[in-house]
């Protein structure tokens, strides 16, 4: 106990130096901005304001990072509950009863409980972080190649399982990611796979270059057919203040989704998305009343805010003690803390004490300001969303192009790009959710590294994964989810869960 | 031949090709064995893997019945790409300032409420902030004019 304070101190030690709060306010309030967008979620905002931090020292630019990412995750739930358009995809069930609320003209409540809900949920999945992350990275020491393997297994099944849609297409694009992401020069041998004698492909795809493609550039040509008409209706927003009431319900619904959102945070795939469908879901089904909600039930907005918020931080989790993204914005952590010469793994903790201490203590200063500073932006944001598309698409493209050139000033990489937003263009008219496919793309070469190097010292012998206890473990957890998928009735409700 | 779900017939069909693509492809790189894995071990077993799903999915969308494809409309998507395609061949003959003023020039006229003025005051301002915040601020390594 005494030990996790004194870690905490050093943590805000290294977070509340004017420098870092000064990052960590210009990443929440840039994410909020662009989460307030319309249209342009937070693996395309990090992915875009990424060259923005390369000159800042690592702290600095990872605290500013984490900003963006829980700052798009808030600011997407001010523009469900106002124009009834999620800003990204874990604010589509707020859109619900968070958009009800505001056509009785109740959006000032809506929103306060959105942030008091995410206020509350941050606190405890930081606290949760803080307990859990150093017995975690203590485990992940004994992980040897085979480990390591059977948990990448067990993570891309997992994301399978917990994606949206179609489970044979997210095997297909996870697979197609793992495929992409060995592109290059070959570790072992030095033979350039893939290349097709480009030497821009000799040193692999960016992976900051097929974020852009997949989930910049289509975005925005999906956007535009979208929206055939331009004008959106934004709602007022009067007293800020929820009832006594609203307290009353809300209450709870925060506490279950905090729970809820804390969990499903850390499974592969899941992050803050999972958890906001999984809270709306159970909301419902418990409630008194079930007939209240799509018609404006404060819970249904409590409970999926604070689930989202809280998957946003507890998905730091495996990234930071095993070096393992659960979701596509962790893919991009990684990338960003690879692009500072950090590998990441169990060794950040011990090697880079300030860092990792202090990466956690920014994130409490962060969830505070995002509610000191939204609940009196409104306004602002108000305004903002009264900007027409056509006027925005422009400067988000621009920006995704910069974004891209900036990485190694090469127009190939704009090239591939292109590539890749002509494709996710084709996945979204095919159903395909693009995401499984980063995640795969960044664990390719990993599964592949580690599952030469277990072979190696198993000297080709395949049983090494069922022989070493924790591997066996491992991919017996990865079976019965498949089993549970295959078996019928939770296909249904799994199918179902996603409907709603 | 009808198809029942177009959706998954395409998407197996895109799956199928980069599937025997990555195969095909990996055949040729050094195989391997268990014990010291080649490099194209990994590649060929999960092209084979890809390909062979690719296929059940495109069966499925023969037999299996599901929702439509949604229209295109041929103006965003050819106009975004093309906007992007133009960038790329400018940006290091022309520089940043002239190659983003027509990334933006180009890339407006996709939406078809865009209007010529407001076009035109874009191009302005998003050039300006270009360079203000990438180049001078940021100081981010680009060549900015075409000299």
């Amino acid at each position: 106990m005494t030990e996790l304070l004194g870690q905490l101190a050093l943590g805000f030690d290294v977070a509340l130096t004017a420098q870092n709060i000064l990052y960590c306010f210009g990443g929440v309030l840039l994410g909020t901005l662009i989460g307030v967008l319309p249209g342009l979620g937070p693996v395309a905002t990090i992915a875009m304001l990424l060259p923005a931090t390369y000159a800042l020292p690592p702290v600095s630019a990872l605290i500013m990072l984490a900003g963006i990412y829980y700052g798009a995750q808030y600011g997407g739930s001010t523009t469900a509950i106002l124009v009834n358009l999620p800003g990204e995809s874990s604010a589509v069930v707020t859109c619900l009863d968070g958009h009800a609320m505001a056509r009785q003209g109740r959006a000032g409540p809506a929103l306060a409980i959105a942030a008091i809900g995410s206020f509350f949920a941050g606190t405890v999945a930081t606290l949760l972080l803080a307990v859990f992350a150093p017995p975690l990275a203590e485990l992940a020491f004994k992980f040897g190649p085979a480990e390591y393997f059977s948990l990448m297994v067990l993570g891309l099944l997992a994301a399978v399982v917990l994606a949206r849609g179609s489970l044979l297409k997210a095997i297909g694009m996870i697979i197609l990611g793992l495929l992409l992401g060995i592109v290059g020069a070959d570790v072992n041998t030095g033979l350039f796979r893939f290349t097709f004698g480009l030497p821009e492909l000799q040193d692999g795809i960016d992976f900051v270059v097929v974020a852009m493609g997949l989930f910049g550039f289509s975005e925005i040509i999906a956007n535009l057919e979208r929206r055939r008409s331009g004008h959106v209706a934004v709602a007022k927003v009067s007293s800020i203040m929820p009832t006594r009431d609203d307290w009353g319900r809300a209450w709870a619904a925060v506490l279950r989704g905090t729970g809820i959102g804390s969990l499903l945070g850390v499974l592969p795939g899941g992050g803050a998305v999972l958890g906001s469908f999984a809270a709306y879901t159970l909301e419902k089904k418990i409630s008194r009343d079930p007939q209240r909600f799509g018609r404006g039930a404060i819970e249904g907005v409590a409970a999926p805010e604070s689930a989202n918020n809280a998957g946003a931080q507890t998905s730091f989790i495996p990234m930071l003690t095993l070096g393992l993204p659960s979701n596509a914005v962790m893919a991009l952590m990684i990338g960003a803390m690879t692009i500072h010469g950090i590998t990441p793994g169990p060794q950040v903790m011990s090697e880079r004490p300030e860092l990792f201490w202090g990466m956690i203590a920014s994130m409490w200063i962060g969830n505070v300001l995002l509610v000191v500073l939204n609940l009196p932006l409104i306004g602002v944001w108000v305004r903002l969303l009264s900007v027409p598309y056509r006027l925005l698409f422009p400067a988000i493209l621009l920006f995704c192009c910069i974004g891209v050139y900036s990485i190694n000033n090469s127009a190939v990489d704009v090239v591939i790009a292109l590539f890749f937003g002509a494709l996710g263009y084709l996945f979204i008219k095919f159903d395909c959710e693009p995401a499984p496919l980063l995640l795969g793309f960044v664990l390719g070469p990993m599964m592949e590294e580690n599952l030469r190097r277990a072979l190696v010292l198993s000297r080709g012998d395949p049983t090494v994964f069922f022989t070493r206890p924790l591997s066996l473990g491992l991919l017996i957890v990865a079976a019965a989810l498949l089993l549970l998928v295959i078996f019928p009735a939770v296909r249904r409700t799994r199918e179902q869960a996603f409907q709603d | 031949m009808k198809l029942r779900s177009q959706r998954d017939f395409l998407a197996g069909l895109i799956f199928l090709v980069f599937g025997v693509i990555a195969a095909v492809v990996a055949r040729d790189y050094p195989i391997g064995a268990a014990v010291r894995m080649g490099p194209g071990y990994f590649p060929f077993v999960l092209g084979c893997i890809l390909a062979l799903l690719g296929f059940v999915i495109v069966v499925r969308g023969v037999l299996r019945d599901g929702p439509p494809l949604e229209r295109t409309y041929w103006r965003p998507l050819t106009l975004i790409l093309g906007a992007i395609a133009v960038f790329a061949v400018s940006v290091e003959s022309l520089g940043i300032a002239l190659a983003t003023g027509l990334l933006v020039a180009i890339g407006a006229t996709a939406s078809p409420e865009s209007r010529r003025y407001e076009s035109a005051v874009l191009v302005a301002v998003l050039v300006a902030f270009t360079l203000g915040v990438f180049v001078f601020g940021l100081k981010l390594p680009f060549k900015v004019w075409p000299l």
